[in-house]
């Protein structure tokens, strides 16, 4: 095909086409993920927390005549309706969301970061260091997080956000991990990595500064699924009444919805508008994912 | 057929004692960290039962001694590793005197029903649709329809469970709320008590299966992409043989090797998942026992449905790993 014969349009196509970042998918759960941090970061500004929520960011009960807004159906006032509190919906979306996404991704970076430092010391050095990750690994796979944090929970009652994220990295190091030992032991004697060594870098230099960049897009891949068993055991957690109990998250709203009868009470809304919400940050963090995928591999991209 | 090497058993055993006795060590130890002591705990619940405790510091004494809780620590976990190791997980403190392990016999095939049985019906389906998304000839409608489908892997089993549950239960009467078999049914081997069985187990077994079969079908849809690139896929449409025989013979059966291993995986996960699913639906499993459990602080049946629930996980990856080498020839141990 000619260049003369393309328009404008068609070209720009070709030019969308070629750039594999352009992906829709990337774009879509982008969008999706960067409309629910905007929910929290603006929601807070644009949306009247005092009403609801004390300094402490837990909901209070609002002002005088709350009878009237208690457990209510959406309205201008509540647009999401109130729990039998009366509690605004929104407003618990609007700090819960956030604190639902910082222990996934806090989870997820620290698992990550153990995973690249254990996965290059299992390639790398090899030998027992390698046999004695290796099986911690597959012990690790075995045990169902949820349990662990069960048993936890159980035994100390309440623990912050930040205590729940440490340990559900706890369990998410295993899958970057085994990535990385593989990558290093296949790059380990490809031709830049050969060059490298010969004109006398360090260790040091070659993993992070040769190996690590190529890494990059699997981990990615990596970091976004980790986010998401991170949140799903989180969630779990708050659904059966445990985690944090004084801090707002999606999951609690749905353990308080249940355990109030919201179910047989036909109040939807009340963990209706939480359980979207889970979804959509679902929704949004897999198709970043098979976005990624179809970024660093080619053969997908074209299904 | 291949032989698997002694060394390579060895190896696996040593990884499924050694999960199974970090497993159990974690659950002995982490309670022990904590500041609640329950032998409090046990003191406050039975005076809040009724009447008042009055020599509290004897009955202390004497809780301390028939849990053991006066040997020193070292005693206490050896006790404990040996009472384990012959499924004797004590007596349970909430319903006083019940044996832990009689608790979890009567839990145990709920869940290990439901968990089959949703398990099997995802993996066909799931691996069957991701087949079917990549196969040259599968009509042009599914292509389209699996990836709308597929929005529903993020998402955990407890929010499809609770859209279930409201649908068809809440809003339109066609399954019932709670339970795993109807209230005036004595259970048996009767076909009255299997119907309504199934008819309880629907709504919880597809609950897990919306979610998880689209795990199936990604995983699927790469392995097939693969497959359908080889040698001796392209062989088998030169020798002219049938689409489907190619599509059943020799792609899907070569493709679907790793997602047997990942069988072997899931069924931890569903495990954990399965929790929240029977805790919902209220259904009399494992996961409303150790629910019940964690309400009220009964730590030997937590430690004891844990310590199953993790054993259930390990023996599987251990019998899928010693099987794997019997379907998949291409795999040599040690070389």
């Amino acid at each position: 095909m000619s260049d003369v014969a393309m328009t404008r349009r068609q070209k720009r196509r070709m030019r969308r086409f070629d750039n594999p970042w352009l992906n829709p998918k990337l774009i879509w759960g982008l969008g999706l993920l960067l409309g629910i941090i905007a929910l929290g970061l603006l929601g807070r500004v644009f949306w009247d927390m005092d009403l609801v929520f004390t300094g402490a960011g837990m909901p209070r009960q609002g002002p005088v005549g709350i009878e009237n807004i208690r457990g209510q159906v959406g309205t201008l006032a509540h647009p999401l309706g109130t729990d039998v509190s009366g509690k605004d919906i929104l407003a618990l979306l609007i700090v819960g969301a956030p604190n639902s996404l910082y222990v996934g991704v806090l989870a997820s970076l620290i698992g990550m970061s153990l995973g690249i430092f254990l996965g290059f010391s299992a390639g790398f050095l090899g030998g027992r260091t390698d046999d004695v990750i290796r099986v911690g690994s597959d012990v690790m796979i075995t045990i169902p997080p949820l349990l662990i944090l069960v048993v936890v929970q159980a035994a100390f009652g309440d623990i912050s956000l930040t205590l729940m994220a440490l340990l559900i990295a706890g369990f998410v190091w295993q899958s970057p991990t085994r990535l990385i030992r593989a990558q290093v032991l296949s790059m380990r004697e490809a031709g830049y990595v050969q060059m490298a060594r010969l004109s006398g870098a360090s260790t040091f230099h070659i993993m992070f500064r040769e190996m690590l960049p190529n890494l990059v897009p699997y981990l990615f891949g990596s970091f976004i699924a980790n986010v998401t068993t991170s949140i799903v055991t989180a969630v779990g957690l708050e659904v059966l009444g445990l985690g944090p109990q004084r801090v707002p998250t999606l999951g609690r709203v749905i353990y308080d919805a249940i355990n109030s009868g919201a179910l047989i009470q036909n109040m939807w809304w009340w963990w209706g508008f939480p359980t979207i919400l889970l979804a959509v940050m679902f929704i949004g963090l897999l198709l970043v994912n098979l976005g990624l995928d179809e970024v660093s591999n080619p053969r997908l991209r074209r299904l | 057929m291949t032989r698997i090497p002694l060394g390579y058993i060895g190896n696996r055993l040593f990884t499924l004692a050694l999960t199974v006795f970090i497993a159990a060590t974690l659950i002995w130890i982490i309670p022990r960290l904590s500041p609640v002591d329950p032998v409090d705990v046990m003191l406050g619940r039975m005076a809040a039962g009724g009447g008042t405790v009055a020599d509290s510091e004897a009955i202390m004494a004497q809780l301390r001694e028939s849990f053991g809780l006066d040997r020193p620590l070292i005693v206490q976990y050896l006790l404990y590793v040996k009472n384990t190791v012959t499924f004797d997980f004590g007596l349970s403190t909430a319903s006083f005197p019940t044996p832990v392990a009689e608790m979890i016999a009567r839990a145990l095939p709920w869940t290990v029903g439901l968990m089959m049985v949703s398990l099997i019906i995802t993996f066909i389906i799931g691996n069957l649709l991701g087949a079917l998304m990549v196969w040259e000839h599968s009509p042009g409608l599914l292509k389209v329809a699996i990836p709308a489908v597929m929005i529903f892997t993020s998402i955990p089993p407890i929010l499809s469970g609770l859209l279930l549950m409201y649908v068809f239960s809440s809003q339109l009467p066609w399954f019932p709320l709670t339970g795993a078999y109807g209230l005036n049914v004595e259970p048996g081997w009767s076909l009255e008590f299997a119907g309504s069985v199934l008819y309880h187990g629907f709504l919880p077994a597809m609950s897990i299966v919306i979610v998880t079969f689209g795990f199936w079908a990604l995983g699927m849809r790469g392995l097939m992409i693969t497959v359908q690139g080889e040698d001796y896929t392209v062989l088998a449409k030169a020798k002219g043989l049938k689409k489907r025989y190619i599509l059943y013979q020799y792609m899907i059966r070569n493709a679907i090797l790793p997602q047997i291993t990942a069988f072997a995986l899931k069924i931890g996960m569903l495990v954990a998942g399965q929790v929240l699913v029977e805790r919902i639906f209220s259904y009399n499993g494992m996961g409303k026992l150790l629910y019940d459990a964690i309400l009220v602080q009964d730590f030997p049946v937590i430690q004891g449905v844990s310590f199953v629930i993790i054993l259930m996980t390990a023996l599987a990856v251990f019998l899928v790993d010693l099987i794997y080498p019997l379907i998949d020839p291409r795999i040599r141990h040690g070389g």
